[in-house]
């Protein structure tokens, strides 16, 4: 039998097209519009080319930002996995206080990011808050308005505390997922805890992992908020992140075109190191399924 | 190896049992022979697996102790007692190999690994997968899967005993047949005690010398395939063993040999019973009913099926359904009435038999 042609079932994506338009591609193509010419107002335009790029891979300034965002990232990912993982091994697994801990764990993620910002800036401060007056007290020179070290640290706590209930509660999911059997098979052959952490858990904690890592690398190369709030960048460059940087530069500087090559060497930044780790972590899941033949 | 004693075991799920109904378990006391091959049966939710994680220790019980020779074990871990458990899903460690999957109980117990691989060769020889002890268990189907945890609980040779609770509900028919032989086979080579936990009732009676029948928490029976068949000793082993189960008649009450139906028929039991109260029943198995041309029960026949062998003719006494599994080549046609072998019939009191008070002829 001929199949039927019939091309006016293209329409009907036409809708999901113009909404992809208006929501992604148009304002990436202003963007973008942006980077290869020079403005100075008024609509007018003139071609630079790849001269901002040009520019801004050779600007020391933002491979000063890199590399501290690249450390932020780092740092947190070092830390908030592992704790992360530590924690939803040891939240209670049913009753009443298990609803309770998820409750709790779910808190900081529901706080609006500049609201985060605030709790830590006043925390933190040597005059009126808590950890700043209590760490005076303790008679240690905390001051994260002067002094870099005393940000970086402030900014950091700041953000494990914010973001490892997100890691933990992903991780609780994939436990929760484990049948009771895997357990009780474990214990019957003797298995110590490492050993029930390295060769059941963890397995099968994986996909949730992925899916952490993904989202706090994401996050954090991304973060903006917290930072600019707490320190403001400060003090000094010490702890002006990429999107700290961008902003100075697009809005305080007006530097549109930097600006906007910027943006974009920004986004195939992260879109690069994201799609690493997805295929370097799906890889490995893939050489441990090496399934034999005729099975 | 050891006997296994229950000593007033009994269990409840709930922190505060209050009636006899909250026990998943009802007090018990049972021995299981070193050495003996037991088949644990009873419909699911009877408190089988309770049972057998009592005895591994993955549950402590509410109540009583539980023995290993001498020894009371009843608080000991997993760990101490030594024991092998298969569970009914199979259970693999999916990032280690085939290979370090059957080794794991035996490194962790620190053997060398001369005898590792000596075990492992052997036990994968065994289940059937030695061509793929490098492989990962990750990916394998459910089948090689279980074979895996088979193996698993298979590959320490000192165990007190090996706990298979369904161990063959994922496997294949043809496989399972294979694998049941090959357990009976490990069972007369080493000894060990094995329970194993069934509802099939094929796979308990081709596996056990002994089968231990549960029923809501309790164990009704432990006997032989031949005493389950021939003396229940409850209406529900009756039910429960054999295909179609035991068919049973309300009966209005004993006259020494005689049992008195509602309907005022009489029928002969084979031997004398001592009277009895509550509600008494008689039980016959279809295949020691027959269809006779008078002198029986009239019989209404709703049904009959072909069952290859023999022909199953499914019908009605007094309004109670009653079987009867005919010879092959015997025709159905002018036999109305149904009578039953005296000595075949088993007397039941409120569910449980009654012994008879002399050995009848049969």
């Amino acid at each position: 039998m001929e199949k039927t042609q019939n091309n006016k079932a293209w329409f009907l994506v036409l809708p999901v097209l113009v909404v992809v338009a208006f929501s992604a591609v148009i304002p990436l193509m202003t963007v973008v519009n942006y980077s290869v010419n020079d403005t100075f107002g008024n609509n007018a335009f003139f071609w630079a080319g790849l001269e901002w790029f040009d520019e801004m891979v050779h600007s020391r300034r933002l491979h000063g930002a890199l590399g501290r965002q690249a450390l932020f990232s780092a740092i947190i990912l070092a830390i908030e996995v592992p704790l992360g993982i530590f924690v939803a091994l040891n939240m209670p697994k049913k009753g009443f206080w298990s609803s309770l801990v998820l409750v709790l764990m779910a808190l900081p993620l529901l706080i609006p990011f500049n609201v985060v910002g605030t709790i830590w800036q006043i925390f933190g401060r040597t005059d009126i808050g808590l950890l700043g007056r209590g760490l005076k007290a303790l008679g240690l020179d905390y001051n994260y308005t002067n002094d870099p070290l005393d940000a970086w640290i402030t900014v950091i706590v700041m953000d494990v505390w914010h973001w490892t209930s997100l890691v933990a509660l992903l991780c609780y999911a994939g436990l929760q997922s484990i049948p009771q059997a895997y357990y009780q098979a474990a214990k019957i052959d003797q298995a110590s805890r490492w050993a029930v952490f390295r060769h059941i858990e963890l397995p099968k904690m994986k996909g949730v992992l992925l899916i952490a890592v993904l989202l706090r690398f994401m996050d954090s190369f991304m973060i903006y908020t917290e930072p600019f709030v707490v320190t403001g960048g400060g003090p000094g460059n010490s702890t002006t992140f990429l999107s700290i940087d961008l902003v100075k530069m697009a809005v305080g500087q007006f530097d549109l075109g930097p600006a906007a090559a910027f943006s974009i060497m920004y986004f195939l930044v992260i879109l690069l190191v994201s799609w690493v780790f997805y295929t370097v972590m799906t890889n490995i899941d893939r050489s441990q399924a090496d399934i034999p033949e005729g099975m | 190896m050891a006997r296994i004693t229950l000593q007033n075991l009994a269990h409840s799920y709930l922190p505060h049992p209050r009636s006899d109904a909250d026990f998943a378990l009802k007090r018990m006391d049972h021995v299981w022979q070193d050495g003996g091959a037991y088949a644990l049966l009873g419909a699911s939710g009877c408190g089988k697996t309770t049972l057998l994680n009592i005895i591994s220790g993955l549950l402590t019980p509410s109540q009583g102790r539980v023995l290993f020779g001498d020894r009371d074990v009843t608080a000991a871990p997993t760990a101490e007692r030594n024991i092998a458990q298969v569970f009914q899903f199979p259970v693999v460690y999916d990032t280690m190999t085939v290979r370090d999957n059957l080794a794991f109980p035996l490194r962790n117990r620190g053997k060398d690994a001369a005898y590792v691989k000596a075990r492992v060769d052997r036990i994968a020889r065994m289940i059937g997968m030695e061509a793929w002890l490098n492989r990962k268990a990750q990916g394998l189907t459910a089948d090689a899967k279980q074979k895996i945890s088979l193996g698993r609980g298979m590959v320490r040779e000192d165990v007190n005993a090996i706990l298979f609770d369904e161990p063959l509900t994922v496997i294949d028919p043809q496989m399972k047949w294979e694998l049941r032989t090959q357990l009976k086979e490990l069972h007369r080579q080493f000894g060990h005690t094995m329970i194993y936990v069934t509802h099939d009732q094929t796979e308990a009676l081709t596996f056990a010398q002994q089968v231990v029948v549960m029923h809501e928490g309790r164990v009704v029976q432990m006997g032989t395939p031949e005493e389950l068949f021939e003396k229940p000793a409850h209406s529900f082993v009756g039910y429960f063993i054999g295909s179609p189960g035991m068919n049973f008649l309300d009966a209005e009450e004993l006259r020494g040999d005689q049992a008195l139906l509602p309907g005022g028929e009489v029928v002969a039991l084979g031997a004398h019973y001592p009277p009895v109260a509550g509600r008494v029943q008689i039980g016959i198995r279809p295949e020691h009913a027959r269809l006779v041309a008078s002198g029986g029960l009239p019989l209404t026949i709703r049904r009959i099926e072909d069952l290859g062998r023999h022909r199953l003719v499914r019908g009605e006494v007094a309004g109670r359904p009653l079987n009867v599994v005919m010879p092959e080549g015997m025709a159905v046609g002018g036999l109305p009435q149904v009578a039953f072998a005296p000595g075949k019939i088993n007397v039941y009191a409120d569910d449980w038999r009654v012994a008879p008070l002399e050995q009848g002829g049969g």
